[in-house]
């Protein structure tokens, strides 16, 4: 165990694990977050509470995993290398460690560009790679990046992104390997939609062996209507949405339930992938429906471990 | 080469509001090729001032003339008595020439012409793209010629982001994937390998983060130790 949360208990238990998202608000009053992680609370293993998700300002990652904690609730924090240089990406982590969070994510963040401030000023100072393996470091040799001694020992859970659909194809699995190198023990992926090209990702994945040596949790967004299916596709980086699912959507009577039903199917295919060990609800603005998606996937109940 | 480019008029007219006697300095070097402040230049917005401030019925006097390099002591010498007869100089070099000025003629009030953009080359007529930031600790060795300091938007040194697709960069269908044209070309050259390593954090003091740097070569210096 690196730090014991449920997550990884879930995880280590072998049976299959959910997490969901929480994204905070554009303001201090996170009366929405409680109550959809109230909606949530014995659906999923552990909360992810996105870093100024799309670089837009929002009550902070650590922030709201405060405030989930004193609900008797697991964040997962997670932390990009957009807006924070080393001094604060590695206080931070400190400063969530010591607050009770025991799951970090580490990604690079989108491009500030995309967000409500775009003429700040990007820090990247270091990479997402360089974030793990500085994160991994401080919890396993005790050293800061800059070769400083950390003065008392600390556990965390250290989690990375995967995007399977993003280019070059090929390259993505070496990356895979190379954040399991830099210390991720979980990786979640970008939204699957693209079912197939998701397999043939994991085909290469099991040929190197990193299934056994990561824990994989499948994205997975349900679609509220055309539009959103329309909008992911054309504006949100990263994510691939092939046109049978448009046509689908666009066919469909009631979009809701369609939607609702390809997320259901979607879980159920990626149980049946083997390396697959669990799945990551991102239901971004419908949050409310997290519970029937983990209910008639049969996922429900949860695993209480202790 | 440095590139830059003209700022807007009018707020070139704005600034130069309260001045009468103007003198336009173009820079003979990396302005004058990126075709934003060489005498051609120079003298286009001298024309452009007076027709100004003609409009406006108010007087002017402007010239304008150029040196090779505002960048260097000697070469502003050889203008240094022709730019005290002005009221305003009017510098259309790069910041490095503005400021080069300032230092040399502490007597003169010098104003930029130009908004300084990036090292980089042009790719053709009228298109100039950034290669170079100057980060102090080159790593095109790793990369074989393409660096990801400056051409890949979030500065990564661990391969590609998530949001890169088909060879071109999240932040626009224009911009290409600094790390897949990496990818690509390691690949050919059968050196993928490269990308297997954790690159370190990079070690951003030899860059502007630092603080502004000095470059000193006490073996080319005339008084070694001033």
């Amino acid at each position: 165990m690196k730090a014991g949360s449920n997550l990884e208990k879930v995880i280590s238990s072998g049976q299959f694990a959910v997490t969901g998202e929480l994204g905070p608000p554009k303001s201090a009053d996170v009366s929405m977050i409680k109550e959809h992680g109230e909606t949530m609370r014995d659906y999923v293993d552990a909360f992810n509470i996105t870093d100024n998700q799309t670089a837009i300002v929002r009550t902070s990652s650590i922030g709201v995993a405060g405030v989930l904690l004193q609900m008797g609730l697991e964040p997962v924090v997670q932390m990009t290398v957009r807006d924070r240089n080393r001094i604060a990406l590695q206080g931070d982590l400190l400063g969530a460690v010591a607050m009770g969070v025991k799951n970090v994510l580490c990604l690079s963040g989108d491009h500030q560009m995309f967000g409500n401030e775009p003429a700040s000023k990007g820090v990247y100072d270091i990479d997402s790679m360089q974030l793990l393996k500085a994160f991994k470091d401080i919890r396993d040799e005790g050293k800061f990046i800059g070769g400083d001694d950390v003065e008392a020992p600390l556990s965390v859970y250290l989690g990375a992104v995967a995007n399977p659909f993003a280019d070059p194809f090929e390259y993505r699995v070496d990356r895979l390997e190379k954040k399991i190198a830099a210390g991720a023990s979980f990786i979640q992926t970008q939204c699957i939609f693209d079912l197939e090209r998701f397999k043939r990702w994991m085909e290469l994945v099991r040929e190197r062996g990193l299934h056994k040596k990561v824990a994989i949790l499948g994205g997975v967004t349900p679609i509220k209507s055309l539009g959103a299916a329309r909008y992911m596709k054309n504006f949100v980086s990263g994510i691939t949405i092939p046109d049978e699912l448009i046509e689908r959507m666009k066919g469909a009577e009631k979009k809701k339930e369609e939607g609702l039903k390809i997320a259901i199917e979607t879980i159920k295919q990626l149980k049946e992938i083997e390396g697959v060990a669990g799945v990551h609800v991102m239901a971004i603005a419908w949050e409310e429906v997290v519970p029937e998606i983990v209910e008639r996937a049969g996922l429900y109940p949860r695993p209480k471990l202790s | 080469m440095i590139t830059a480019e003209r700022k807007p008029l009018d707020e070139i007219f704005e600034m130069l509001e309260p001045y009468q006697r103007i003198a336009v300095l173009g820079c003979g070097t990396c302005v004058t090729v990126c075709m934003a402040g060489g005498q051609k230049e120079a003298e286009e917005l001298a024309v452009a001032i007076s027709i100004h401030r003609k409009k406006e019925k108010k007087e002017v006097s402007v010239e304008a003339f150029t040196i090779e390099r505002q960048c260097e002591f000697e070469m502003i010498d050889q203008v240094a008595e022709r730019l005290k007869g002005f009221d305003v100089v009017l510098s259309l070099a790069c910041g490095v020439g503005v400021q080069t000025l300032v230092e040399h003629m502490p007597e003169l009030i010098v104003l930029p012409g130009l908004n300084t953009m990036s090292m980089g080359y042009p790719v053709e007529q009228g298109v100039w793209v950034e290669r170079c930031l100057g980060c102090g600790d080159c790593v095109l060795h790793l990369t074989q010629g393409i660096c990801p300091i400056t051409r890949c938007a979030k500065s990564l040194l661990n391969g590609p982001c998530g949001g890169s697709a088909d060879g071109k960069c999240e932040i626009s269908k224009d911009v290409d994937c600094a790390w897949h044209l990496i990818h690509d070309r390691l690949q050919k050259l059968g050196k993928l390998n490269v990308l297997e390593e954790i690159q370190p954090p990079k070690d951003w003091s030899s860059s502007h983060h630092g603080g502004p740097r000095t470059l000193v070569r006490e073996d080319v210096r005339l008084e070694s130790g001033k």
